[in-house]
């Protein structure tokens, strides 16, 4: 399965933020981090702000700061923003083999929808620090 | 046990609880029944036994209940519950630990997740009969 760039790059950045909630980053520094262009990055935030999962400071020093609950708030809340899980069942089949494929394509986004929505942020941050050892 | 069970699932079921009890509450090597307290109340209990060569599977320990009262979640109860059972498994000398769920327990889940525990290769089916 692979989440789309917008989706990943929002997963990234609420991730950093996360893992240091006291601290503001800049839209250049997660960008380059990143390899994306500030001016996309500008947008993913926007939509991360809109959503209150952080927050942003204007001016010198300014930046965004994560300002969501890491305990609570799941990969699926965060991903949902950005694209459906789960979207494969929307299309009208017409035929009884489509149905029978679309069948299987639902049982494969329920399973992601329900990985998803179990891992938390915080969850998330503790299986990336046991990988870095 | 019952209460906590009813408490978080609704339904009550004395009959299961005691069947539980009679088959996991003694001292068998290979099946646990444990119970976290504070004086004497009980605020959770896990239960779970070790399985062997179950699909294929090299011996397992299993966790197939695990439940903590509403008002002790956040006091690590469930994380030491899951502590325990994970030790009496290892001292056994067994190396993972699984369990099943439904896919929308998210709470359970989300716990599970918390404690390390990842998507097995396995996956579980079933039919109408």
């Amino acid at each position: 399965m692979k989440l789309q760039t917008n989706t990943m790059l929002a997963l990234c950045s609420v991730l950093e933020f996360a893992a240091q909630p006291a601290r503001q980053f800049s839209t250049a520094e997660i960008a380059q981090k990143y390899g994306a262009s500030p001016h996309h990055l500008a947008k993913v935030l926007g939509r991360l702000r809109r959503a209150r999962l952080v927050s942003a400071a204007r001016g010198a020093g300014g930046g965004y700061r994560f300002s969501g609950n890491a305990k609570r708030l799941t990969l699926l809340d965060v991903i949902s923003l950005f694209e459906p899980i789960g979207a494969t069942a929307a299309r009208a089949p017409r035929r009884e083999l489509e149905r029978a494929v679309d069948e299987v394509l639902a049982e494969i986004d329920e399973t992601a929808r329900a990985t998803f929505g179990s891992i938390t942020l915080e969850t998330m941050l503790k299986l990336a620090r046991r990988r870095a050892g | 046990m019952i209460e906590i069970d009813a408490r978080i699932t609704g339904l009550r079921k004395p009959a299961y609880w005691s069947g539980i009890l009679r088959r996991y509450g003694s001292r068998s090597p290979s099946r646990f029944f444990l119970v976290r307290h504070e004086r004497s109340e009980v605020l959770g209990y896990v239960v779970g036994e070790i399985r062997d060569w179950e699909f294929g599977s090299p011996p397992c320990g299993w966790v197939f209940g695990i439940g903590v009262r509403p008002e002790a979640r956040l006091r690590r109860a469930g994380t030491e519950l899951l502590e325990a059972i994970c030790e009496a498994f290892r001292r056994r000398g067994v190396e993972k630990v699984r369990t099943l769920l439904a896919r929308d327990d998210t709470l359970v889940l989300a716990f599970f997740r918390s404690q390390g525990m990842t998507a097995a290769p396995f996956i579980a089916l079933e039919r109408e009969l």
